[in-house]
């Protein structure tokens, strides 16, 4: 095995260049390092001025997203032995602005996501003094695959409607919706639907799929709009043929 | 607060409906039609025969569900090709007339041609 | 604050491999409203009678209109395929309780499409 593994970086500082210039460094090629050691040596080392964000590095915060030879990849999931001889191409995460060098502005998603009211939605809370709610395993398992979201937003940087339409609310957030629709404990599904259905939502989606495939956890956001299609749709269908009086 | 019923819903109904059918049915169609038959791969049914298939009232309702639902099934699937394939959504009125224009008239056309065989 | 914004091709589905696959899964649909225009054609064919019925495979025999529907018949099965591929992902089936594994459902379509196909083939062909 090499020594040595070149990252090229894009760096961009706004008060020198209007847009992002590639930066090679050399970096020891480790046997358990993945790219974001790659960057932490950089910044340790050979290059204070480098700017990213990361935090648990083990693949549960999100906050590591960038695009690694051109997919979106958790700094801190993709190994640098795998991309030997390289070099390996470190970009920031495709489909938001870029702040800085790695650095992205994720305003946009954090707007979004509290629109589809990612939480439990009851008409009544029991106080903490009666007990928890009670939920079997089957009913866990409706939504339990939609929790496993780390909101490190790859998905948006995958999904080609989020790239042509800005407005879209994206995989994430509709994942988390139906995390919280599925979930036998809440009763906020008719909360959910005005956003989801709005044509920012679900039906923007054109099932490309690349949102499951870039997802490091599994999710299938993909599969949580389509689902949601279907609900909506058939939704439609019953609202139309027995109209529900409104209070 | 009562909305009103927005079209999305029901035209991806149609178009769900109608690529399900497609798959099923528009493969084997036209395999015999037109592959198999025109490069004499099988020898085609003779004229009676078709014809007495195509007669059965059963028969030309299938094909004109199948027909309706297919064309609109193009006519979604159509019309978010122009919008993310080709960025043309600022013209989405335009579009919308010509996919779902265009299935509607198909559909009279299709059947017309059915009722009349 | 002055962030950047990569600009967005014209042709985006042409960096990606699985963007072209999605935008060819997408086209199919024209090759879908081709089979319509292609199978009214037949009809009208028929109803006109056996004479009309000739003339109609003898013209479906030329090589311009056996080349698109070869081509056309690749993109059918393109959409086929894909749409029993994506099926399941848009329903959950349940049997006695139990969620019904995506293989399962797959499996279905495809044992449908056999199905459907050998009655139409026999239908015709007999």
């Amino acid at each position: 095995m090499a020594d040595e593994i070149t990252l090229e970086v894009a760096r961009y500082r706004p008060e020198l260049e209007s847009e992002p210039v590639m930066q090679s460094y050399q970096v020891p090629l480790r046997e358990h390092w993945a790219v974001l050691d790659g960057l932490s040596y950089i910044k340790d080392h050979l290059d204070g001025t480098l700017s990213f964000r990361w935090s648990c590095r083990m693949g549960v915060c999100g906050s590591c997203g960038m695009t690694v030879n051109g997919e979106p990849q958790l700094s801190c999931a993709t190994f640098l032995t795998d991309y030997a001889p390289g070099p390996v191409r470190v970009e920031p995460l495709r489909n938001f602005p870029v702040i800085r060098d790695l650095v992205i502005d994720i305003d946009d998603f954090m707007t979004k996501l509290p629109k589809v009211k990612p939480w439990l939605v009851r008409e009544v809370h029991s106080p903490v003094e009666e007990g928890e709610y009670l939920q079997t395993p089957e009913e866990l398992d409706e939504y339990k695959q939609f929790s496993m979201c780390i909101n490190c937003m790859l998905c948006y940087s995958a999904c080609p409607v989020y790239s042509l339409e800005p407005e879209f609310i994206g995989p994430a957030a509709i994942a988390l919706a139906q995390r919280y629709n599925l979930d036998s404990r809440d009763e906020g599904a008719e909360e959910r639907r005005e956003i989801l259905s709005s044509p920012e939502g679900i039906w923007a989606c054109t099932f490309v799929g690349e949102c499951s495939a870039a997802c490091p956890k599994g999710v299938d956001p993909a599969g949580a709009i389509q689902r949601y299609k279907l609900t909506a749709a058939t939704q439609s269908i019953k609202d139309l043929l027995m109209p529900r009086s409104r209070r | 607060m009562s909305r009103r019923p927005a079209p999305e819903p029901l035209l991806w109904m149609l178009f769900s409906s109608g690529g399900m059918v497609v798959a099923l049915m528009v493969p084997i169609l036209f395999f015999l039609f037109g592959i198999a038959f025109p490069l004499d791969l099988l020898s085609p049914p003779d004229h009676s025969h078709v014809f007495a298939i195509l007669r059965n009232p059963f028969t030309r309702l299938v094909l004109f569900g199948l027909c309706a639902l297919a064309l609109f099934h193009w006519a979604h699937r159509f019309r978010f090709t122009l919008y993310d394939g080709l960025q043309l959504k600022r013209y989405a009125v335009p579009i919308v007339v010509l996919c779902y224009g265009g299935a509607v008239v198909g559909t009279v056309i299709a059947a017309a041609v059915l009722l009349t065989v | 604050m002055s962030t950047y914004q990569r600009p967005l091709a014209l042709f985006w589905w042409l960096e990606r491999r699985s963007y072209l696959l999605f935008v060819l899964r997408e086209l199919s649909c024209v090759f879908v409203a081709w089979f319509v225009v292609y199978l009214l054609l037949l009809v009208n064919a028929i109803s006109d009678g056996a004479t009309s019925y000739e003339d109609f495979l003898d013209w479906s025999g030329q090589w311009w209109v056996v080349a698109i529907n070869v081509i056309a018949m690749l993109f059918i099965l393109l959409h086929a395929i894909t749409w029993f591929g994506l099926a399941p992902r848009a329903m959950v089936i349940r049997l006695r309780g139990r969620r019904l594994p995506p293989t399962q459902v797959v499996a279905a379509h495809y044992l449908a499409w056999l199905v459907l196909s050998a009655i139409v083939a026999w239908l015709v062909l007999r």
